[in-house]
């Protein structure tokens, strides 16, 4: 549904994006997780039709993003992590002027909006000014408003970033229930972990590079067994201790020891024996997308 | 035909919606030329001189607050949705333009209510061509914003330029002094300004003095920016680009 193939983007000298590619299935929910200023912003508007890539091409639903940007227009609802909403108007005028813009008119588009406005469950705010609608509620409506044309692709830019857990875990499921009953197929990005692993299928992205993709479960199980994260006063000699009396390699960020271990329990008990009074604290848990990121590009995501 | 003219029209109609209920916006545009020609108006004793300047500057500001609102709503508002819509990005710019040209044209409309005050008796009849020209007026001023907000990444950037290029601009329109009685390179810079026919054309419908160049003149003239200022902006918009629209 959606092919990616050896994109790049540079601004000016600096490289927002390096030979790029992947391919995303029909039906799938497939995420771009990455920190701000990986590279993720840049490939959605790319996607998005909002700016020509420096190099390499990108297909939706088979149309060529640069080529035939109306083309890719007509088959993608795009959902803007800022508000694309008119404040001053009502959430039903909002979508009759999205129609609009899509040609929709009359008893189509009525019918659209009901239908959208029934599947976000926005029937009863119809007559409600944006501006007084909740975080959570106003995504909702540019969800149904990015799907007023029936697109078989949305494209999603953060689309829970600024939203309290109980309003991301709700548009998730909106969004898990429209690729559920219509197949429609979502991309979306996110630097949150939380909604990052409840997508099929994820890409990490580093200073505009790939340095992961698979499935969230793939890329966890690439971290053998558990993560022990150890504090200490001096993190690196006791990295360098483990390192000598265990032959692994701990990796040291912001001040605590990490080391990837099967069995980690068991580690624990043999390194704090070995080290007394050098640990100040000690963590063990599964691996965590954070934890692979970590592994690939020694950075955080949040 | 529907996909050229109907998301064109659902700007025009938004910009107008968005109008009507933030209504205190009127008091903002029309107050602060209305006072300007007052004190300048009762303070040379000719309040008619200054008429049509005032009238101007109420649709410049209007034009000017419309159209600042485009580097905001391409950031973060419908501005946004348009760009990644099927509707050409022609029709986009016919529908903002005519939307925030319609509301100029409202507000010098409203002004025009004090035209008793200059001595200015307009009838139904001279309403027509009256009300035209502040229309065309309002097209022009309208384009030369979206000209110049479209580019612009920042709101601070259109009021630098607002006070460099447009408050002069209407300075030297004819609007304080006439071109009759200007000096030197002033007055070719009035010559070549579109504003001077701007100003002209309304004095020549409103039948008042200091009139300068001739009525077809100033009509063809202020017609003729607008066109072009409009072909521009579509060109602008219709661009593809490596930076991002938004």
């Amino acid at each position: 549904m959606i092919q990616v193939e050896n994109l790049t983007h540079r601004y000016g000298d600096r490289v927002a994006l390096s030979n790029i590619s992947f391919e995303v299935k029909k039906g799938e929910i497939f995420g771009l997780l990455g920190p701000n200023g990986g590279g993720k912003s840049t490939l959605f508007r790319i996607l998005a039709t909002m700016m020509v890539p420096t190099e390499g091409r990108a297909l939706l639903a088979g149309h060529d993003v640069v080529r035939d940007a109306a083309a890719v227009r007509r088959h993608v609802g795009v959902v803007f992590q800022t508000q694309s909403l008119d404040k001053a108007l009502t959430v039903e005028e909002n979508l009759r002027a999205q129609g609009h813009l899509h040609g929709l008119s009359g008893a189509v588009l009525r019918e659209r909006m009901e239908d959208a406005m029934g599947k976000l469950g926005l029937a009863d705010r119809r007559k409600d000014l944006v501006e007084t609608l909740s975080g959570g509620l106003r995504r909702r409506v540019e969800i149904a408003k990015a799907l007023l044309h029936r697109p078989p692709i949305l494209l999603m830019d953060e689309a829970s970033t600024g939203l309290d857990p109980a309003a991301r875990r709700d548009v998730s499921r909106h969004v898990e229930m429209l690729r559920n009953h219509e197949g429609v197929t979502i991309l979306l990005t996110t630097h949150i972990l939380e909604e990052a692993g409840r997508c099929d299928r994820l890409v990490l992205l580093h200073q505009g590079n790939i340095v992961a993709q698979g499935s969230p479960a793939e890329l966890r199980s690439c971290i053998g067994g558990d993560v022990v994260v150890l504090d200490s006063a001096n993190s690196a000699a006791l990295a360098a201790g483990i390192q000598q009396r265990f032959g692994l390699t701990p990796v040291v960020r912001d001040g605590q020891v990490r080391v990837e271990i099967p069995n980690g329990h068991r580690f624990i008990a043999e390194v704090v024996e070995a080290f007394p009074g050098a640990i100040d604290s000690v963590g063990l848990h599964k691996p965590s997308l954070e934890d692979v990121f970590i592994r690939q590009t020694g950075a955080t995501i949040e | 035909m529907s996909s050229f003219f109907l998301p064109a029209a659902t700007l025009w109609q938004r910009e107008l919606v968005r109008f009507w209920r933030q209504k205190s916006r009127v008091l903002g545009v029309v107050a602060s030329p209305l006072v300007f020609w007052l004190l300048i108006g009762y303070g040379s004793n000719d309040l008619a001189r200054f008429y049509a300047g005032a009238l101007v500057l109420t649709v410049m500001f209007s034009a000017i607050f419309s159209t600042i609102s485009i580097i905001e709503d391409r950031r973060e508002g419908f501005l946004l949705s348009m760009l990644v819509s099927p509707a050409p990005r022609t029709s986009m710019v016919l529908g903002k333009i005519m939307g925030a040209a319609t509301l100029a044209w409202i507000q010098g409309l409203i002004f025009l209510a004090f035209a008793p005050l200059a001595g200015v008796r307009v009838g139904i009849l001279e309403l027509f061509p009256i009300a035209a020209a502040i229309f065309l007026i309002s097209f022009t001023l309208t384009g030369l914003g979206f000209a110049i907000a479209w580019r612009m990444d920042s709101t601070s950037g259109f009021h630098a330029i607002m006070n460099l290029l447009l408050v002069p601009m209407w300075m030297v329109s004819g609007s304080l002094f006439p071109m009759a009685t200007a000096h030197g390179w002033v007055k070719a810079i009035m010559w070549v300004n579109p504003l001077t026919y701007s100003i002209a054309l309304l004095n020549h419908v409103l039948r008042l003095p200091n009139a300068a160049p001739g009525e077809m003149e100033s009509l063809a003239v202020t017609a003729g920016f607008g066109l072009v200022l409009l072909l521009v902006c579509g060109m602008m918009a219709a661009q593809k680009s490596t930076r991002s629209a938004a």
